[in-house]
């Protein structure tokens, strides 16, 4: 990102990084999620979940800010995001206790 | 400060303000209604007395609404009533039914008038007999009972709220116009000598706890609204838990449980007064104000040389099936006088099977049936003649 | 149906503890923006900061009334139209509750308005949130009295012969202390909404405009619920503080939404209280009375 002066705190201000997580038996398909990612995050899979339905899927995580409107958005509490540094504490716990 | 509830005395009382004072020494805390003849006296008084005890009176929009706010009330954890006449009890139909689908308790006094439609608002009927068995729509049991004085408005409504808190279910009090604007003597007594009954609390935690799941006496415990165990309530189909169920399964379990809740109790709800029935040759069988005419009339063919007695029915629903088959059996007939073409002598007729005649005087109401009237009918019963 | 559990290790939903998620999925269809008012309700209720062990929903019959299935309060799902006075009953017995009243357009103001106007007029400490589909969802979609005029439904093929009411002109002439209409894609706005509605003692009145897919926008060819809500995005304009009579939804221009009241008037409770003590002096404070707390009012 292009500065015309930097900012004093630029350093010590992290964004906010986010993982989608999807519930895609409760997904009915209904793309709100999708259309309204103010980030472009989400696009719609080609496959059918169990229900018959076209789920979201993930296209850039990287994009994600947590911002929840996703999770707001969504009439059957089928996605939501969760903090990228949770996310990440909780894989490496989980891979931890695997690998033990 | 507490029996302010409780005026213990005698008094010369309107069977209306007798009901109110018998709901408030009942405890009752909340009362939703609407004017309506003849049943606005308790109404009234409802709401000058009320204010003493810290309750609520809240004159609501139309019956519908009282009858739904007295349901809200109850799950509010505070024993509520409602009363009305023969309009209003057609409208409050519906939310009656909710009440006995969610099993909620409350008591709803029903002062009849002459019916069909608007009628005699100011004079006798006892033509909602039927209506409050069926009045709503499905199959249910119900609870109601017939006062016949003033002084039974006191006792009886304190009873309906009993009942009403230990089954769990709506009563209704099937008082009438005559015996609602009457003045007679009542006693209250001390509140110490009042028996009341209250809503059973589930022992369980709010994890374990079903709302729906009965005693072995067929009665659920009952949460309130806000004591933390975020219950789910529907008048719709449901189970044990609550929720709706769509099937027939969930039918089946669920109406049996309300029919049988009653039904399996029958013995322990079920009152009536006999008088002189042991050597009896015709028993008059009489609810209401009839069954004060009727009194009267057993009485002048006592004298004349009958043996006459009479059944007086305090809880006309559920029936008293068994008494009257018993007595069916023994006796040369039955009477049954009524302000109506004949409602519960349908159910005295089915009851009786056929083991005797059963007599209807019917009046169509405006006025109380005569004694003389009621003893012509015995005559005529033994003798035979129709 | 058992919902497949999301990973271990992941956390659930945020709003797991508030669903009764045994019941999931709900019966709404897909699209449907009730579900999305659900969880702006249930987030408003976190928000507002009061116990969940004495928040109470009330509601009616319908597609919005089913709300009262899926949420893990004490919930009432009573007769149609009659949300409003049992939720009134169960308030005045029990003041220290926090009642919200979640049902429909049809529920609330055509079977039940004239409850509606009463409970507005006596200002009962309620919220009341209307979910407007424009029609009457679950039994099909037949006309209701938020219908637009010349709108098919199956009782108005030939188009909708009747004009609708503007909902929060009606609220805030029968003396709603707090009106708002927003539409499901407003879901911050809307929580907001919801959360000041309940902090306010008074009744408080909120719509949401919601898709209706397949009753009220398949018939009017209205296209997906995405479509629908793009609809809303393009055509809403906010304007609070107007007065609600000059705030009608008009699908041929824009639909206005906004906080359009936001006041204060004394509770049927305060006025209850007030002629109590005028007729006996004082409002006793009995042992064992319901009203226990005159601050709770």
């Amino acid at each position: 990102m292009k500065y015309w002066r930097k900012p004093l705190d630029l350093e010590s201000i992290k964004a906010s990084r986010g993982k989608v997580i999807i519930v895609e038996d409760r997904c009915k398909g209904c793309e709100f999620c999708v259309a309204y990612c103010p980030r472009d995050v989400l696009g719609m899979s080609q496959t059918f979940s169990v229900r018959g339905y076209h789920t979201p899927v993930v296209i850039d995580e990287s994009k994600c800010v947590n911002c929840h409107f996703c999770e707001a958005l969504c009439p059957e509490f089928a996605i939501y995001s969760i903090e990228e540094a949770e996310a990440t504490k909780r894989e490496t716990a989980r891979s931890r206790r695997k690998n033990k | 400060m507490a029996d302010k509830a409780v005026l213990t005395g005698t008094y010369f009382m309107n069977g209306d303000y007798a009901c109110c004072e018998g709901a408030l020494a009942a405890g009752c805390r909340f009362f939703a209604g609407y004017p309506i003849t003849p049943a606005t006296e308790i109404t009234e008084r409802m709401s000058r007395r009320l204010p003493e005890l810290g309750g609520i009176f809240i004159q609501m929009e139309d019956e519908i609404a009282s009858m739904a706010a007295v349901l809200g009330a109850s799950w509010g954890g505070v024993k509520a009533m409602t009363s009305t006449s023969g309009p209003g009890f057609s409208l409050m139909m519906e939310n009656i039914g909710l009440g006995i689908c969610t099993e909620t308790p409350c008591v709803i006094c029903n002062v009849q008038r002459a019916g069909p439609s608007t009628g005699l608002p100011t004079l006798v009927g006892q033509g909602d007999m039927m209506q409050a068995r069926w009045g709503s729509h499905g199959h249910y049991e119900v609870i109601a009972l017939a006062p016949s004085s003033p002084q039974e408005m006191f006792d009886l409504t304190i009873r309906a709220f009993n009942l009403s808190e230990q089954y769990r279910i709506p009563v209704m009090i099937m008082a009438d116009e005559v015996v609602g604007h009457m003045n007679e003597r009542v006693v209250i007594p001390r509140k110490d000598e009042i028996e009341l009954i209250g809503r059973r609390k589930p022992k369980v935690s709010p994890h374990d706890y079903l709302p729906y799941h009965p005693d072995p006496d067929g009665v659920a415990p009952m949460a309130n609204c806000g004591d933390g165990y975020r219950i789910h309530i529907t008048g719709l189909t449901h189970d044990e838990r609550g929720y709706p169920g769509m099937d027939e399964a969930t039918q089946a379990q669920m109406v049996n449980r309300l029919i049988r809740k009653i039904a399996d109790n029958k013995d322990k709800i079920i009152r009536t007064e006999n008088i002189c029935l042991d050597d009896a040759d015709v028993v008059v069988v009489a609810y209401g104000i009839s069954a004060r005419s009727a009194r009267q009339a057993v009485r002048d063919a006592r004298s004349g040389g009958i043996r006459a007695g009479l059944i007086k029915l305090e809880t006309v629903w559920p029936f008293p099936e068994t008494l009257i088959r018993d007595v069916a059996a023994q006796v040369r007939a039955l009477v049954m006088p009524e302000i109506n073409a004949g409602q519960m002598v349908l159910e005295l007729q089915r009851c009786a099977g056929g083991a005797c005649p059963v007599h209807l005087v019917s009046h169509l109401g405006g006025s109380i049936i005569h004694p003389s009237t009621i003893l012509s009918a015995i005559k005529d019963a033994i003798k035979g003649r129709k | 149906m058992k919902t497949k559990k999301a990973k271990k290790n992941v956390p659930g939903h945020p709003m797991e503890d508030l669903i009764r998620s045994e019941r999931l999925p709900h019966i709404w269809c897909a699209g449907c923006g009730i579900g999305t008012v659900f969880g702006s309700v249930m987030a408003a209720i976190q928000k507002s900061g009061y116990d969940l062990d004495k928040t109470a929903i009330v509601s009616g019959i319908g597609c919005t009334a089913r709300m009262a299935g899926y949420i893990r309060l004490d919930s009432f799902h009573t007769t149609h139209g009659r949300a409003l006075p049992f939720a009134t009953g169960l308030k005045l017995a029990n003041p220290k509750l926090k009642v919200l009243v979640v049902s429909g357009d049809g529920d609330l103001l055509a079977i039940g308005g004239n409850h509606f106007i009463h409970a507005a007029r006596r200002n009962i400490d309620i919220t009341v949130i209307c979910v407007n589909n424009l029609n009457y969802g679950m039994t099909g979609g037949q006309l209701a009295p938020s219908t637009p005029f010349g709108a098919k439904t199956t009782t108005s093929v030939s188009g909708c012969p009747e004009e609708p009411f503007n909902f929060c002109y009606l609220a805030s002439a029968c003396g709603a202390i707090y009106v708002a209409r927003w539409t499901s894609l407003h879901i911050r706005r809307l929580t907001n909404s919801i959360t000041e509605a309940m902090q306010k003692r008074g009744f408080g009145f909120v719509e949401i405009l919601t898709p209706c897919p397949t009753s009220f926008g398949r018939r009017n060819k209205i296209g997906t619920a995405l479509e629908t809500l793009k609809f809303y995005h393009e055509r809403s304009v906010i304007r609070n503080d107007i007065d609600p009579k000059e705030a009608p939804i008009d699908f041929g221009s824009n639909i206005v939404v906004g906080k359009f009241v936001d006041t204060e008037r004394p509770t049927f409770l305060d006025n209850y209280q007030l002629s109590c003590k005028k007729q006996i002096g004082d409002w006793p404070d009995f042992e064992g009375t319901m009203v226990q707390d005159n601050q709770a009012l």
